[in-house]
């Protein structure tokens, strides 16, 4: 046991991958500098550049090529800088990465991980605060993962390089350095299949998942103090969505608020919302609640704190499920 | 494998110890104009660095040692022409018109710098690298359809043109002919990466033969040099002889932004030798060498520009911050029903 920041679990989690020597490193700055979040630091030097790449800046080319190499027979981790950097890679993403064993019925496969920066709450600039998670979530023959701990970072990232099918995997940029926590040396893997309850309670359930976990257990804490009970759940996988823990702990509380920084519309709280009532209907006792970003483009560093969930939306947001 | 050629020498007018080494494409006042607008960019970009050191900016992309280029290639434009840039082109976008207002607002992270005064043709800063080339393609082309001469000029950096859209905005270019001018600022640097690991061929400016185009290798730190490039890209494009791949060989003296350590990739030998080549140094010197020089003017021009950068500094953070439902008013002319009705849970607090 080691206690690490998030950054640094990634960073142990590819340590540990890349003893395997099929398993490459490949983005834009990963290799010399470390990575713009230093996830990578230390690895080119260790495990050598042909293996820790650091390559054009071309997304397109970096997913591309990641899949030639997956089909190949590597595990390809390959790394795009910011989510609103991965779009010149949309079509290799959507048109092949996430299709090919389909197309191929199984003759062909792309073992590959694409780690993503997201999310918004450091000031940064234009692009650099996106949260369009649910573009692929949406894709069919994609797994999309988001841990929020440490150990869940190590663990879900080592599962996504042994997992035998395109893993989308998400890194909370807000909570890189801001969570610390025990993490395991060596080889462990966590579920890419499970959601997690990481709080138990009877008045309300509280999902949430990836950067906005900190605001729900801010939540489930100030809810502590005011004598509301709260459960929270973290999601950690957004597709295939588990929501087993979620209906199960729905079914006692009988309230239910989902929380995401992603823009409201066609976000994943509507899915959740909509699978929790074909799931629990009769045990709700109020309409469930979203508290999410806005429909607008994420604002930048001066009116972020307008559009970012906050601790005390998700607490009113609560409030009205309790006098509904 | 046969080694790649050799690159050949850019284009040089100005030495770097001031002197001509052709005939200068422009008079001594306008050089001495010219001269001060790269000592007023320059008072904003270490303003900008200095602000982003006390937290009052978001992250900080500096231009030193980039400014003739900019400035040098803007300088032969019109104002109905277009200037079409990203993140570190402050001085390309400024000389073109575009304030230092909107350019530190943008920089403070609020949405109103992107609002460029009516008549100044400037884009916001492309963020993302490389979509925006193909945008002074479609900007340019808007000129052929319409039958005027407005002429779209582009600039980016080297590893710009390892994505994608750079070779689609470069085809376009030539097969539309499109009067267009692309200005890769080669600085050396992709954040960590040298412009030898973007492409394997000698230069960027010959990746033009291949798209039918013009292309020039400049010193991008000689602004006579990169000036009568441009004046001739300029000419060409409304001439209806199409685009031009302008290669200006610069340096970035700086880290890639304020949150990047270069101490890890890179070694200072280079600055040293980059700034021996300043671009403002050797018009200086070009000036002096004329009796166009003093250190009174100098001192006076320097003060001035810098007073004009700090009232804008000013004037952006009196500016009063956007409330929860000002976020929603760059959305749509008119705010559709469900956006409204977000807007006031947002105003409320809600949801
Ligand atoms: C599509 C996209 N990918 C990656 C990035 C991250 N990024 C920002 S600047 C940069 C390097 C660009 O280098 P260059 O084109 O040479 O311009 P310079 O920064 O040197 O001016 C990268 C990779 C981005 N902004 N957009
Ligand atoms: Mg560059």
């Amino acid at each position: 046991m080691t206690e690490r920041n998030i950054a640094q679990a990634l960073n142990d989690a590819l340590d540990v991958a890349l003893a395997d020597p099929s398993v490459v490193l490949l983005g834009e700055d990963v290799g010399r500098t470390g990575g713009v979040f230093r996830v990578s630091d230390g690895l080119q030097q260790r495990h050598g550049a042909a293996r820790v790449i650091d390559t054009p800046v071309a997304e397109s080319g970096i997913v591309g090529a990641a899949f030639g190499m997956a089909v190949a027979g590597l595990r390809p981790v390959a790394e795009i800088q910011f989510m609103g950097f991965s779009y010149p890679a949309y079509d290799q993403i959507v048109s092949h990465v996430a299709r090919i064993r389909n197309r191929s019925r199984h003759r062909f496969t792309a073992p590959m991980v694409i780690r993503i920066p997201y999310g918004a709450g450091i000031g940064a600039a234009e692009h650099h605060s996106e949260s369009t998670e649910t573009i692929y979530a949406h894709t069919p023959g994609l797994k999309v993962v988001v841990p929020s701990t440490p150990y869940d970072a190590k663990g879900m990232l080592l599962a996504a390089v042994a997992d035998p099918d395109p893993v989308i995997f998400l890194e909370p940029i807000r909570l890189y350095r801001a969570v610390k926590g025990e993490v395991p040396d060596g080889h462990y893997a966590v579920s890419l299949d499970e959601a997690e309850l990481v709080a138990d309670g009877t008045d309300v359930t509280l999902v949430g998942y990836g950067a906005m976990m900190r605001e729900v257990r801010r939540t489930v804490e100030a809810l502590a103090a005011e004598g509301v009970s709260a459960a929270a759940v973290d999601l950690r996988t957004l597709a295939p969505l588990d929501l087993d823990p979620v209906v199960a702990s729905v079914e006692r509380t009988g309230r239910c608020v989902v929380v995401h920084e992603a823009p409201r519309t066609g976000g994943l709280a509507g899915e959740i919302v909509a699978s929790v009532q074909e799931r629990a209907l009769y045990s709700l006792r109020a309409p469930i609640e979203r508290v999410t970003g806005w429909d607008t483009v994420v604002p930048l560093r001066r009116s972020e704190h307008h559009y970012v969930p906050t601790v005390e939306r998700i607490v009113a947001a609560v409030h009205r499920t309790l006098e509904a | 494998m046969p080694a790649p050629p050799a690159a050949p020498q850019p284009l040089q007018i100005l030495t770097p110890s001031g002197d001509l080494a052709a005939d200068s494409p422009l008079p001594l006042a306008r050089i001495k104009d010219l001269y001060r607008s790269m000592v007023a960019a320059r008072a904003y970009d270490k303003k900008c660095s200095a602000m982003q050191r006390q937290g009052r900016l978001a992250t900080y992309a500096q231009f030193e040692g980039q400014e003739a280029a900019q400035i040098g290639a803007v300088a032969a434009l019109e104002p109905r022409d277009w200037v079409v840039a990203t993140y570190r082109d402050a001085a390309a976008m400024w000389f073109h018109g575009y304030p230092w207002l909107n350019l530190i607002l943008g920089r403070t992270g609020d949405e109103r710098g992107g609002h460029a005064p009516a008549g100044v043709n400037v884009l916001p800063p492309s963020i993302t690298v490389g979509a925006h080339m193909i945008h002074a393609v479609g900007l340019g082309w808007a000129s052929l359809v319409r039958g005027d001469d407005a002429v779209a000029m582009t600039f980016f950096g080297d590893g710009a043109t390892s994505e994608g859209d750079f070779h689609e905005a470069m085809n376009f270019a030539g097969v539309f002919r499109t009067p267009t001018v692309f200005v890769c600022q080669n600085n050396g640097w992709a954040i960590s990466m040298p412009r030898e690991r973007q492409t394997a061929s000698a230069t960027i400016a010959q990746k033009a033969d291949a798209y039918g185009m013009a292309g020039v290798l400049v010193d991008g730190n000689d602004l006579l040099a990169v000036y009568a490039a441009a004046h001739e890209a300029v000419i060409r494009a409304r001439a209806g002889e199409g685009a031009t791949l302008i290669e200006a060989v610069t340096y970035r003296m700086g880290p890639h932004t304020t949150t990047d350590d270069a101490g890890r990739y890179r070694d200072a030998d280079h600055l040293a030798e980059w700034a021996a080549r300043d671009p403002l140094e050797r018009v200086r010197r070009h000036l002096e060498a004329n009796g166009e020089w003093t250190a009174e003017w100098q001192h006076g021009i320097e003060i001035g520009e810098a007073e004009t950068v700090e009232a804008a500094v000013e004037e952006a953070e009196a500016l009063p911050a956007f409330d929860a439902g000002d976020i929603f008013d760059g959305m749509f002319v008119d705010l559709p029903v469900a956006l409204r009705r977000q807007r006031r849970a947002a105003e409320d607090g809600a949801g």
